[in-house]
């Protein structure tokens, strides 16, 4: 177990390494010059040199890069003198569009971002596991049928088209959910949990469409393995036989696939969060995109890289403690 | 040759058979080609109603920019309605948007599945050190966060790139590692095969091997995970369009107009429904065909539908 715990850490260094390091080559090579952004206007060719030694980008590539690996271990400070900004630990480079590190502006949006996922990754888990179980169990009866076609509209729907139209219906018509702002959890947990409670149900009833089929499939594998037909000649009961036999093992994949989802959800929160006017990671990016400001852009998509990459292992540790054949 | 193999013929004979009698794959079947028939003849149809997507008809609209008359404008000449603010026809935005739609999603599956099968093929039947080496690769490029990388290459690219070039690149650019996974995986059993080892045995080449052996019997799979794969390259792109950096405008794409639709949603709702219908009824039509592709290829997998 510790030799497989150091390994797969040595090999999430490796792949973050490559990751940051094809990051770094493919934003910082193209012409678009954070230097030029920085410099603001009018840019005189001296302000520009010096916003440029100012972010380091007048040095070769590969030195940006270790200063930027530097920075992310140590901290680094940006420009000398009365001007200097100093960047602590981890840091991921300074946004001149924000007048802030990268760190801070990620460490301000994120509970926004967790704020939206965390909720809906629950809902969804639930409701797929459930809605999926019941399929399997009454397979080719009504709630199988209804379950299976629910799943196959929710599977194509775009998830902005549907948080529109909740937008619309629940928000406007009905007017019985506020839309688009967002309550920290720490301010009130009530009203946190009321803004959130619309995103949460799109995201929700989408993702667990993909959750219903394959906890169907995989509980119909199961159920007809031998080890669940001992189970029943044991004469146990057809509900533990079912929760503690079948859905145990049927649910490693599920396991496996919900850790991916969560890994790769910084990415959808790009869409969700511009639906439901949620100033988060994604909005975050979006902006930066806008304003061409590369150090904004390389953090997220560093830390949303890192994000799949640790979800990835912690997805392998489920696996062994379910599947008590690994 | 192994496309005459009797086996083979059998198993395709059959799933023809299957195909034909699924009624969901059938409808998916029916909701692409109308999609396509659109997209192809939409010259003709908004010739019909002499509109096209481009021009502005400000008399459809009231002084606010909001539609005249009932469901967002619709009309002899404005079949769908017109947009708000320009009174540009919607129907010739959905059906030359349908274009966009298919294009981008047909040649980003094309991208995809060819890199994904060359890759998986050599690395499964090669083995060994490019084995690992491009396995390594292939997980990484699983571990990039697409989109938010997809965004981002947007922001830098030059601008005098092609635009609808550079997403159908991009998005086919994410979608190859699944695909190499699979056909590595099947490739790894192939080549193990009774047949395969017996044409090695006569020492065939292995550029024969690999295209009278490996393909013939790869190509069902192919097929199902292309069908599948076009779905997610159609809503990527709309969701890059969506986000306003997908194929530049006037050029009309179905996730522009729902993005437009966003500020316009409480005075005119009907702007919503027609882009927003039709990028759901492709994607599930696409859905529907590939699940019944692949229950009719694939007996063991029990299918969605039981």
């Amino acid at each position: 177990m510790i030799r497989f715990l150091v390994l797969r850490t040595a090999g999430i260094i490796g792949v973050l390494l490559a990751v940051t390091a094809a990051t770094y080559v493919i934003f910082y090579v193209f012409p678009a010059d954070p230097a030029r952004m920085a410099c603001g206007k009018p840019c005189t060719p001296e302000s520009l040199a010096q916003a440029r030694e100012f972010l380091g980008v007048d040095q070769p590539l590969w030195v940006q890069y270790l200063e930027f690996l530097k920075g992310l271990v140590a901290g680094r400070t940006f420009g000398e003198g009365g001007g200097a900004i100093a960047c602590a630990a981890p840091c991921l480079g300074y946004s001149v569009q924000h007048h802030q590190s990268v760190t801070t502006l990620i460490a301000q949006t994120f509970p926004v971002t967790v704020s939206i996922a965390a909720g809906a990754a629950v809902l969804w888990l639930l409701t797929g596991v459930a809605a999926g179980t019941v399929s399997a169990l009454r397979r080719g009866r009504l709630p199988d049928r209804a379950v299976m076609t629910m799943a196959m509209v929710g599977v194509s729907m775009p998830s902005y088209l549907v948080g529109l139209l909740a937008i619309l219906f629940f928000g406007f018509t009905l007017d019985v959910v506020p839309v688009g702002s967002y309550v920290p959890l720490t301010e009130n947990p009530v009203d946190w949990a009321f803004h959130l409670i619309t995103p949460w149900c799109v995201l929700a009833l989408l993702n667990a469409a993909i959750y219903a089929r394959l906890t169907r499939s995989q509980l119909l594998e199961t159920l007809g393995e031998d080890f669940v037909r001992t189970a029943r000649a044991k004469g146990l009961r057809e509900r533990t036989v079912v929760v503690r036999h079948a859905l145990r093992t049927a649910l490693v994949p599920v396991v496996t696939v919900f850790g991916l989802d969560l890994g790769a959800l910084l990415g959808g929160a790009v869409i969700t969060e511009r639906v439901f006017s949620m100033y988060g990671l994604g909005a975050l990016l979006i902006d930066a995109v806008g304003h061409t400001d590369l150090p904004v852009i390389t953090g997220v998509t560093i830390l949303a890289a890192a994000f799949v990459v640790v979800a990835n292992l912690v997805v392998d540790l489920a696996y062994r403690a379910l599947d008590p054949r690994v | 040759m192994a496309v005459l193999d009797p086996h083979h013929l059998q198993a395709t004979t059959g799933a023809w058979r299957q195909l034909r009698g699924d009624r969901w794959a059938l409808m998916g079947a029916a909701l692409v080609a109308g999609f396509v028939l659109l997209a192809a003849l939409a010259p003709l149809l908004t010739a019909l109603s002499h509109t096209d997507p481009y021009t502005y008809d400000i008399e459809a609209l009231d002084t606010a920019g909001v539609p005249t008359g009932m469901f967002g404008g619709v009309s002899g000449a404005h079949w769908l309605g017109v947009e708000p603010q320009t009174g540009r026809d919607l129907f010739a935005i959905l059906a030359y948007g349908a274009r966009t739609s298919l294009l981008v999603g047909l040649g980003a599956t094309t991208v995809s599945v060819a890199v994904g099968t060359v890759v998986g093929i050599v690395a499964g039947y090669t083995g060994g050190f490019a084995d690992v080496l491009l396995s390594r690769f292939t997980d990484l490029m699983l571990a990039f966060p697409s989109l938010i990388f997809m965004i981002a290459l947007g922001a830098i690219v030059p601008s005098s790139f092609p635009k609808p070039l550079f997403i159908v690149l991009v998005i086919g650019a994410f979608g190859w590692p699944s695909v190499a996974r699979v056909v590595r995986g099947l490739t790894l059993t192939l080549r193990t095969r009774d047949f395969v080892l017996a044409a090695r045995a006569i020492g065939a080449p292995t550029s024969r091997i690999l295209r009278a052996e490996i393909w013939p019997n790869l190509a069902s799979s192919v097929t199902v995970l292309a069908t599948m794969a076009v779905p997610g390259a159609i809503t990527a792109e709309a969701a890059l369009s969506f986000l306003g950096i997908g194929v530049t405008p006037p050029t009309p794409s179905w996730g522009r107009t729902i993005a437009n639709a966003v500020s316009w949603i409480q005075v005119d709702p009907w702007y919503l429904l027609a882009p927003g219908a039709a990028l759901f009824l492709l994607t599930l039509g696409f859905n529907m065909l590939g699940d019944g592709l692949r229950d009719a290829y694939d007996p063991r997998v029990s299918g969605s539908r039981g």
